[in-house]
């Protein structure tokens, strides 16, 4: 059962936009949470809902999946909400007490709870239709000018893959080291927070022991594979745009342009 | 043609303080010579500490002798221009299968070694094709490799290797952390790919049973070689075989006892069938049939 974990949140179907370059979805995430900090009018709302909506019936995820990753930012949304709601100055709609609601604080707080859901629903549609792989192919070739300023961008998106790659081992091994312990009458059910905490410690000791002797058999195994950095690498599978990929700039770039002109509108 | 030419090789452990002091220096490989020929199947026992893996760490230049030379299809293993030619002909299987995976898809592992040589992408494609279709493992091409058994774990790696085209491919305990069905099915392919594809196969082991199908046994002790020859010749030698603390294999091992017991067999028996070949004249002579004849 622990072998079947998934790593971030891939949903397996096929759709246009799973089949995207996810160096598209990766940029098309971006632009879209700058432009939703870009507006202020009703119409740029209208137009970022109906966007997201289409994007969402077109990659064919549920949409429970989508509000998953709301629970997570529930506290924000609650405390950056009242905050607007209650402390925003302005032409009072209704007072109880030392409560104030304003109609310019009902707008903002209104505005800012749609801006942040829309931006965790966008993220988590690109994580939910793109495999941890092809993001981290996305991210190392997107971030790949950033080698000339000496970031080790290469190293790094390995880094992250063979992190994904050994998650699974070491959550396995976690699981019998832990019964290993018990078997040996180590308790990890029992008392409060505190003690739990405490008797993960002689957990950790070999799974960072076993973590270590992984990592140098697996940079031996590397070497002996010619690996030798980024350099001179070729890929099997490279990243290609192809003509959806041409599509999908198009219309995110008029979606970008409508949501800029919706700025200059009076409302 | 020798593909492997090691001489006079000595290689140390050193063990260092915190200041940087020699502690301790455990030599591991002392005045090993040995040369292994182009397209044969060889395997080299040894009990643990024996000097075996360290030798195969040798071959690929992961580790490089303090003193003596080691040659892999006539380059020095000093030569660090050469490097990347070296590990592109001789190619290493390590003990655990699970850290030598690198990919999260069984097809992305195998592609990683011509990934890192630099082969076009094409050329990769057609390679990984052929290399699992060697190993046997076509089916599994899209696994991830967290879904797949030990055994299978091992031919994949054997397919990354593979897919670097060596000419000798060595192998440290390949089968030690495998379930008898993962052995037989890792062992098979390394036959295989010796027979039909020619390859050099250097297979370190500590099971005897695996070095009774190869041409050439080595015996390790103490950082030397001290036994070389066919596999026959190495089993008759079972007293020496003991006192180095390994064993013979257990059809060999019965053939030994039942000798010293006074039957008139020969020494160095590997399979059952020869066994049987010896064994059922003599029943036969004094008018018993074995018991299911």
């Amino acid at each position: 059962m622990l072998r079947d974990i998934t790593i971030g949140q891939f949903y397996p179907v096929r759709s246009p936009i799973h089949a995207l370059d996810p160096r598209t979805k990766l940029a098309g995430t971006m632009l879209y949470l700058l432009s939703l900090f870009m507006t202020d009018s009703v119409a740029g709302y209208v137009i970022a809902t109906v966007f997201l909506v289409s994007c969402i019936k077109l990659s064919k995820v549920p949409f429970r999946f989508m509000v998953k990753g709301l629970k997570a930012i529930i506290l924000l949304l609650v405390l950056s909400v009242s905050f607007n709601l209650f402390l925003t100055p302005g032409t009072t709609i209704f007072e109880l007490g030392f409560i104030h609601i304003s109609m310019e604080g009902l707008l903002t707080a209104g505005f800012m709870a749609i801006r942040l859901i829309y931006l965790v629903i966008g993220s988590s549609l690109m994580t939910l239709t793109t495999t941890p792989n092809a993001l981290t192919d996305g991210l190392e070739r997107s971030l790949g000018f950033m080698k000339r300023f000496g970031v080790p961008v290469h190293e790094i998106a390995m880094m992250m893959s063979i992190a994904l790659r050994f998650i699974p081992i070491l959550v396995e091994e976690t699981d019998k080291i832990m019964k290993a312990q018990s078997a040996r009458g180590a308790d990890f059910e029992r008392g409060g927070l505190i003690q739990k905490a405490k008797a993960m410690v002689p957990l950790l000791v070999p799974l960072f022991i076993s973590a270590f002797r992984r990592a140098a058999d697996l940079a031996m195994a590397m070497e002996a594979r010619c690996y030798h950095g980024g350099e001179g690498r070729t890929k099997m599978h490279p990243l290609r745009y192809t003509e959806k990929d041409r599509i999908a700039y198009i219309i995110l770039f008029i979606y970008f342009a409508l949501m800029a002109l919706t700025n200059l509108l009076p409302f | 043609m020798n593909i492997i030419e090691a001489k006079d090789v000595l290689f140390e452990y050193v063990q260092r303080d915190e200041n940087n002091n020699i502690e301790e220096v455990n030599e591991a490989l002392s005045d090993m010579s040995l040369s292994i020929e182009k397209g044969s199947f060889v395997c080299i026992l040894g009990h643990n500490g024996s000097g075996k893996s360290t030798f195969a760490k040798l071959l690929n230049a992961l580790c490089l002798p303090k003193e003596g030379t080691v040659l892999i299809s006539g380059m020095d293993t000093k030569d660090e221009s050469r490097l990347l030619d070296i590990r592109k002909s001789c190619g290493m299987v390590f003990q655990n299968p699970d850290n030598q995976i690198i990919a999260n898809v069984v097809e992305e592992d195998v592609a990683f070694g011509p990934e890192n040589m630099g082969v076009p992408t094409d050329e990769i494609i057609r390679r990984v094709d052929e290399a699992l279709e060697k190993v046997g493992m076509t089916a599994y091409r899209f696994k991830s490799p967290n879904r797949l058994s030990g055994g299978q774990k091992q031919r994949v790696a054997i397919a990354g290797v593979m897919a670097m085209k060596p000419e000798c491919i060595v192998l440290d305990e390949p089968t030690a952390m495998l379930d008898p069905s993962g052995r037989r099915d890792v062992i098979a392919t390394i036959h295989e790919l010796n027979k039909k594809e020619g390859i050099t196969i250097v297979h370190i082991t500590h099971y005897m049973e695996e070095a009774c199908d190869a041409d050439r046994v080595i015996v390790m002790d103490g950082g030397h070689v001290v036994m070389d020859d066919v596999p026959r010749k190495i089993f008759s030698r079972v007293e020496e075989l003991k006192e180095l603390a390994l064993g013979v294999p257990q059809i060999t091992e019965l053939g030994y006892e039942l000798r010293n017991a006074g039957v008139p067999i020969p020494l160095g028996i590997l399979t059952r069938e020869e066994l049987c070949q010896y064994l059922i004249p003599l029943f036969k002579k004094k008018g018993v049939g074995p018991a299911d004849a």
